[in-house]
């Protein structure tokens, strides 16, 4: 009686305002039992908003949630669990000391003793690894496994919880191609099995690639829905956004000049000897972009805080210009700006902004020393504010509204407003960690364009970005790094996605094919 | 859990004042249980902090020492620095103040003798407060633990001192010989005397006017210049303050220097302002106090301004009542205060997500009137 079951999850006229943004609107979508459902959407649409009303992170305003047929209240992640929903969190909640089976177990043990909780989960683990092909030793400590097993940790967590229905929330942000695939192949694994997932992803080839059904957000609206198979990418990119867009970035050949910065044979050593780069050679020429490719985690992101002076280097050298910066003469960030460096963080969160300060304050931080925002004395606040509306119209920063909380802005107009800041420096260089991370589809063409101008000024950027095809748009030469060591150079116009993925991998050898 | 930021004036407004009514409630139950009136204990308290001129002095005189600390302590928040070495820092402060006025009381005129003094206690305050600030940077020591420690060096310290070096020769007590007249400052009787009103004698001194100046201080310091920016940046985002190009250590030295200072002022209103001697003890838990004063005025100069008031009249009506009811000991009064601010400063939070939710359904409400009235 396949016909007449009743939808894994119907949601009916789901509503949700936070003031005065209306995040969903009267949203009413259904996911059929055993399928794989996509739902996609620009940052902001409103997807992580309506996921969230399902695991019971928020509540709905109004509306009605039904799980099998039958109406349900969900009101905390325990009722999800309890309704047999379960989500596979995009930040891994994972606790990395402990073992897979313990962190498994975590939360959901039989009794106050712990020991038969353990013996029945390793039980329970080895059934799931079966039926799903999960496989994980369950005695690994997690903090020693690949990204890509902790994600497979976090599945199983789910599955043991009893799950029948998982929420994935950009689950492929982390992985290398090829893990990706793998990841595919299990959710058709669990498919099989009669499982429901729902993929929320803004990638429109993951989406292609693996789904049955996708539910296309805007403005908090469900604005389309096509079986995979009678659709195309440009189709759901064009109801994403909402009008057609451009995937691919017209670009002109690079007029590279002269190197600005020079690395050589860059190290890093942490407080334990352990080394996280390795003799890295770069040289960053004014007018080009060079790309960095690479799984995260391989060394990306401390070459990054070593350019722009946030580690000294433990072994090799610097030079922009005539300043040679090594482990005997570190610089620190407030002098690499000096010298003409501008750095937007990978993580913007972290490094890049802060939450509780006002926009006005986020667009100087870094540049707060200076004229004409810092007096003798004193901040200049209708100078902060007049930059920072300025930096907002340049940038299509909304809301338009230099006094709002910096967290109170979505991650796109985060993201664009901290590239207006750097970029608005004017700097011979620019450092750039995944640009657009969390950012939607118009965002993004929009970012690329500013990059690409910035280059064309005469700007050696240098991108670093998980994003093949984001690396693969911009960069005029891409460099691939792997354990800390840049293990291949290609030219732009040259790559191709499998190559790339071999060597991220590093079980691609230049000669080889 | 996110949910909506409440409005302003429920946040800092409302909630402080259903917290308090709360503390008053099971005060009055516990007054009960000691068989007294609540109401009277009540109206005792009250009219025993302001109800008549000298009360009012004595309310605001415990409140200037307030604001020091709950300004030092919230300072040092801002940085992301939990400076609970308050206690300690006013104590040596004082001693700064003391020092100074023994030795140049004969030989320097009043107005150069208490600028020097208020600089001394606040050098004194800051460098009680730099080493735990230069070790946490420096050698990774927390703070928290440091601070504390250099609570009790500081009060062997004193007690070394007054009872072997600064005694008064021939005394008994552990007490300095009196500062010279040129050393003391104004109480404001005095000085309300001299523009011909009267008022009672109380120990409320020009310190207050100093006190105000450190709440604009701060204010500005905090908010409108770029120290203060870097502080901040540091206090909710170390990472950031790095990318920033700040350099921590010193940011934390400073910040932890400048509180010091302003809780090194409490020796300027305790040792010049009232007491014209160095003695033992004159911090009398202001320094701990602090934090529930900067923890209830939301580390605004405003709030602290509030909090140090309430504070102040805890104190002197307190007084008042244990004088006035046998029944309710001094004992009882340390009581009652501590559940005031165990409502108003640890607990703010108890009553907040019920306001929440309340709110919630408000706004939902009115979100729903008005979508069908657009629709209408």
């Amino acid at each position: 009686m396949p016909e007449t079951s009743p939808p894994a999850i119907e949601l009916r006229s789901i509503d949700k305002s936070f003031g005065a943004v209306r995040a969903n609107r009267d949203v009413s979508l259904q996911v059929a039992r055993g399928s794989i459902t996509g739902i996609i959407g620009e940052n902001g649409a409103g997807k992580s908003t309506l996921m969230s009303i399902l695991y019971g992170l928020y509540e709905a305003d109004s509306g009605e949630i039904y799980v099998d047929g039958r109406r349900v209240r969900i009101r905390s992640p325990r009722d999800a669990i309890a309704s047999g929903i379960g989500m596979v969190h995009q930040h891994f909640m994972l606790i990395d000391t402990f073992t897979v089976l313990e962190n498994v177990v975590l939360g959901a043990e039989a009794g106050p003793v712990l020991r038969p909780s353990l013996a029945a989960a390793r039980r329970e683990l080895d059934r799931l690894g079966r039926d799903y092909g999960l496989r994980v030793d369950p005695d690994a400590i997690v903090g020693t496994l690949p990204v890509s097993e902790q994600q497979r940790v976090e599945i199983l967590k789910v599955l043991y919880r009893g799950a029948r229905i998982l929420i994935l929330d950009e689950p492929s942000a982390v992985l290398t191609p090829q893990e990706t695939e793998q990841l595919f192949r299990i959710l058709q694994a669990l498919r099989a099995r009669g499982a429901t997932v729902i993929l929320i992803t803004h990638k429109l080839r993951e989406i292609m690639a693996v789904t049955d059904m996708v539910h296309v957000m805007r403005h908090g609206q469900v604005v389309a829905e096509r079986r995979t198979a009678e659709t195309s990418s440009a189709e759901l990119a064009e109801l994403m956004v909402g009008r057609k867009v451009r995937l691919a970035l017209d670009k002109t050949a690079p007029q590279a000049g002269t190197p600005v910065l020079r690395a050589r044979s860059i190290g890093l050593r942490d407080s334990r000897g352990v080394r996280l780069l390795d003799g890295i050679d770069l040289d960053l020429r004014a007018g080009e972009i060079v790309g960095i490719a690479g799984v995260s985690g391989n060394g990306q992101s401390e070459l990054l805080e070593v350019l722009a002076g946030i580690r000294a280097p433990s072994d090799g050298s610097l030079a922009i210009g005539e300043r040679v910066i090594d482990a005997a003469h570190p610089a620190d960030p407030a002098e690499m700006r000096a010298l003409g460096l501008a750095h937007v963080p990978e993580d913007r969160h972290r490094y890049a902004m802060v939450a509780p300060f006002a926009a006005n304050e986020t667009a100087i931080l870094g540049y707060h020393n200076e004229a004409p925002f810092s007096g003798t004395c004193l901040l200049h606040h209708r100078a902060m504010v007049g930059h920072c509306a300025e930096l907002m119209d340049g940038y299509d920063v909304r809301p338009r509204q230099p006094a709002l909380r910096s967290s109170s802005f979505s991650g796109g107009n985060q993201q664009k407003l901290i590239l207006a800041r750097e970029i608005a420096t004017r700097p011979r260089i620019l450092l750039v960690g995944q640009p657009t991370r969390g950012v939607d589809i118009g965002a993004i063409e929009f970012i690329h364009r500013q990059l690409v101008a910035a280059r064309d000024a005469g700007c050696a950027i240098l991108v670093v970005s998980v994003e093949l095809d984001e690396v693969m748009a911009l960069a005029d030469r891409i460099l691939v790094m792997f354990g800390g060591r840049i293990v291949g150079e290609v030219a732009g116009d040259a790559a191709d996605e499998r190559t790339l993925g071999l060597m991220m991998a590093n079980v691609w050898k230049p000669g080889e094919t | 859990m996110s949910r909506q930021p409440l409005p302003p004036w429920v946040d800092i407004g409302l909630i402080p004042i259903v917290n308090v009514l709360l503390a008053f409630v099971v005060v009055g139950l516990i007054v009960l249980a000691v068989g007294v009136n609540p109401f009277t204990a009540v109206r005792i308290m009250v009219t025993g902090a302001v109800g008549y001129p000298e009360a009012i002095g004595y309310t605001l005189y415990y409140t200037t020492n307030f604001i020091f600390t709950g300004l030092a302590v919230a300072l040092a928040f801002h940085a992301g620095l939990f400076n609970i070495g308050g206690e300690g820092q006013a104590y040596i402060g004082g001693l700064g103040v003391g020092l100074v006025l023994l030795a140049f009381d004969s030989s320097l005129p009043a107005l150069p003798l208490m600028a020097l003094a208020v600089l001394a206690a606040a050098v004194f305050g800051a460098a009680w407060a730099a080493v735990p600030a230069w070790l946490q940077a420096w050698r990774g020591s927390h703070i928290v633990i440091t601070t504390i420690m250099f609570n009790f060096i500081a009060a062997a310290v004193m007690v070394y001192l007054m009872v072997n070096v600064l005694i008064a020769p021939g005394s008994m007590s552990p007490e300095s010989r009196e500062i010279a007249a040129s050393g003391h400052l104004p109480f404001v009787h005095e000085l309300l005397a001299m523009a011909g009103i009267t008022m009672g004698q109380s120990p409320l001194n020009l310190s207050i006017v100093w006190a105000a100046l450190c709440c604009v201080f701060v204010w500005v310091f905090l908010w409108h210049t770029p120290w203060g920016f870097e502080l901040r940046t540091m206090g909710h985002n170390p990472s950031a303050a790095i990318y920033a190009g700040v350099d921590i250590r010193r940011m934390t030295v400073l910040a932890m220097c400048l509180s010091g200072a302003l809780a090194g002022f409490v020796g300027v209103n305790e040792i010049m302002g009232v007491h014209h001697r160095l003695i033992l003890n004159f911090t009398a838990g202001y320094g701990f106090a602090g934090i529930a004063v900067a923890l209830m005025g939301r580390n605004h100069p405003v709030g602290i301004v509030l909090a140090s008031l309430l504070f102040g009249m805890l104190q002197q009506g307190g007084a008042e009542l244990s004088f006035e009811i046998p029944a309710i000991t001094r004992e009882m009064v340390v009581v009652i205060q501590g559940l005031i601010i165990l409502f108003c400063g640890a607990l703010a939070n108890l009553t907040k997500p019920a306001f929440e939710r309340l709110f919630a359904v408000l706004r939902t409400r009115s979100t729903r009137a008005q979508a069908s009235a657009a629709e209408a």
